[in-house]
């Protein structure tokens, strides 16, 4: 650990390349606490989209008309205005107005969790557009045959069709979800601590900004590899046997 | 044509509500005893500057369209119809720019392009506003290269063969045979990208860029009045609404029409 980080203050002092974040604790504190926020973003608005995706879906699929038209009211609105300023409304203006509407002194929810639920309903409105195709691609006749063994409409959505929709959209799922990692980044512009945040605090205090953008790509191409290639692990694990080219 | 007077009915109705819903949300937050109107009264003098901000958005992504649209071209077809060096070269280049978070790509433009380039005698200065071009339009470089590629390999390799049998040699197979088939299938998704970029070109005011956000927080702070809060944002967010739906429902449309039978 030692001849690490002497490697990189030679490194900064002969060459000038100022990774300070291998070498000063300060920095390097700074810089994994921005990958364990930009993991917790990722991790908590993957899997709540993905919640509401399957919520959308069932509901588009077995809601009343009033369900129906909600659903796709939401998918309009999240999908066609900028996620930014989703993220400045629900924190700036939201966040405020439930505040005193509940009476309370305190915040109710902290940046953090703002961040979340902006997050997860900017994807969830993608994701439900990705299982509904799912759901539509299920034949018509393997329903009619859940239908006659006497599955409730429910049954047949969480037995029988969602577990071949979620198979069919594992593919359109993979693109949102990259698309939402990459997204994770706006939470910087409410004070998130992650991993940009904490890139641009060490850079405006060492002056390193190219080296920091370095590493910060390198990190962001190698978490959106990661989770590809996992993606497709999956995806092939599940592949539906006689579906598509597989 | 019921139909389309319908749809614009619909159209009407759905703005109404959401510029009722912004206000009734306004209204719960207003504590003082004025009304909502005399709250958002000051907000009618801010609306040329608001949408003059928007306009700059709407500007800064057409331009970022434009010059990533021509380097994606080319890069997209570097990695469709060439081999070898130029082929691995396009694709690393491809992949690299569309995995790369949008936020990171313009700070790195904005950090490390300098002030002004001096070439000879000429100064070429950059201005943040056209750093935050060259940021976003890295990103949608990437994209088109990708619905170029997939425009392209779309076209049955039968097409090649006969253009080939024709003795026709490569670039005129491209233009007059596969690029007039192709081009009407990349139109969509292109259009798709587009509508990605102006969700992203918001985040130029996180770098420095002056545009809708970055006047609205200025208005902010000017009223220094908290009941404004929603109605600003709120309006923000019916902009931005109303220039990109009518485009998604646009590429949508076409994707239907020029949908592979």
């Amino acid at each position: 650990m030692e001849t690490v980080s002497e490697l990189f203050r030679t490194l900064n002092t002969t060459y000038g390349f100022d990774l300070s974040i291998f070498y000063d604790s300060y920095d390097a504190d700074l810089f994994t606490r921005g990958m364990y926020f930009t993991a917790l973003l990722s991790a908590a608005s993957v899997f709540g989209s993905l919640f509401l995706g399957v919520i959308g879906a069932y509901l588009q699929f077995n809601g009343g008309v009033v369900a129906r038209k909600f659903v796709s009211a939401y998918i309009q609105v999240f999908r066609n205005t900028p996620p930014l300023i989703q993220l400045y409304f629900f924190f700036f203006s939201l966040g405020p107005s439930l505040t005193s509407a509940t009476g309370m002194s305190e915040p109710i929810l902290s940046n953090v969790a703002w961040a979340i639920v902006s997050l997860t309903l900017y994807a969830g409105a993608f994701n439900i557009e990705v299982f509904r195709s799912g759901v539509e691609a299920v034949p018509a006749a393997t329903i009619e045959a859940a239908d006659s063994l006497g599955l409730s409409k429910r049954q047949t959505f969480l037995q029988i069709i969602l577990p071949l929709a979620f198979r069919i959209s594992l593919p359109g799922l993979n693109n949102n979800l990259v698309n939402l990692i990459k997204t994770t980044t706006n939470a910087y512009a409410i004070a998130v601590p992650e991993l940009l945040y904490g890139a641009s605090q060490v850079w405006s205090d060492k002056l390193n900004a190219l080296e920091m953008m370095i590493v910060l790509l390198i990190v962001y191409t190698a978490v959106i590899g990661l989770f590809t290639w996992m993606m497709g692990c999956i995806e092939r694990n599940l592949a539906v046997p006689g579906w598509g080219r597989a | 044509m019921n139909n389309q007077a319908n749809w614009r009915c619909k159209v009407l109705m759905r703005f109404g509500l959401a510029i009722v819903i912004v206000l009734a949300l306004s209204e719960a937050h207003a504590t003082s005893q004025e009304s909502w109107i005399d709250e958002i009264a000051p907000l009618w003098k801010w609306m040329p500057l608001l949408l003059k901000g928007f306009l700059v958005d709407v500007g800064i992504s057409i331009a970022a369209m434009l010059i990533g649209t021509a380097f994606g071209a080319i890069i997209g077809v570097g990695q469709t119809l060439f081999k070898g060096i130029i082929r691995i070269f396009c694709l690393g280049l491809t992949q690299f720019f569309r995995n790369a978070p949008w936020l990171v790509l313009l700070f790195f433009c904005i950090l490390l392009i300098p002030h002004q380039i001096t070439v000879f005698d000429w100064v070429i200065p950059f201005p943040p506003w056209m750093k935050g071009i060259i940021g976003l339009a890295l990103p949608v470089m990437g994209n088109v290269s990708e619905v170029v590629r997939g425009g392209l390999i779309s076209i049955p390799s039968a097409q090649w063969e006969a253009a080939d049998a024709l003795a026709l040699n490569k670039w005129q197979t491209l233009r007059i045979v596969i690029l007039p088939q192709a081009l009407k299938r990349m139109l969509p998704p292109w259009m798709n990208v587009y509508a990605v970029l102006i969700m992203a070109t918001p985040l130029v005011s996180i770098v420095g860029v002056e545009d809708s956000v970055t006047v609205a927080r200025s208005v902010l702070s000017a009223e220094g009045n908290t009941a404004l809060l929603m109605p600003v944002y709120g309006l923000l967010l019916i902009l931005f609404y109303a220039y990109c739906a009518p485009i998604a429902r646009l590429a949508r449309f076409l994707e239907v029409r020029y949908a592979v039978k």
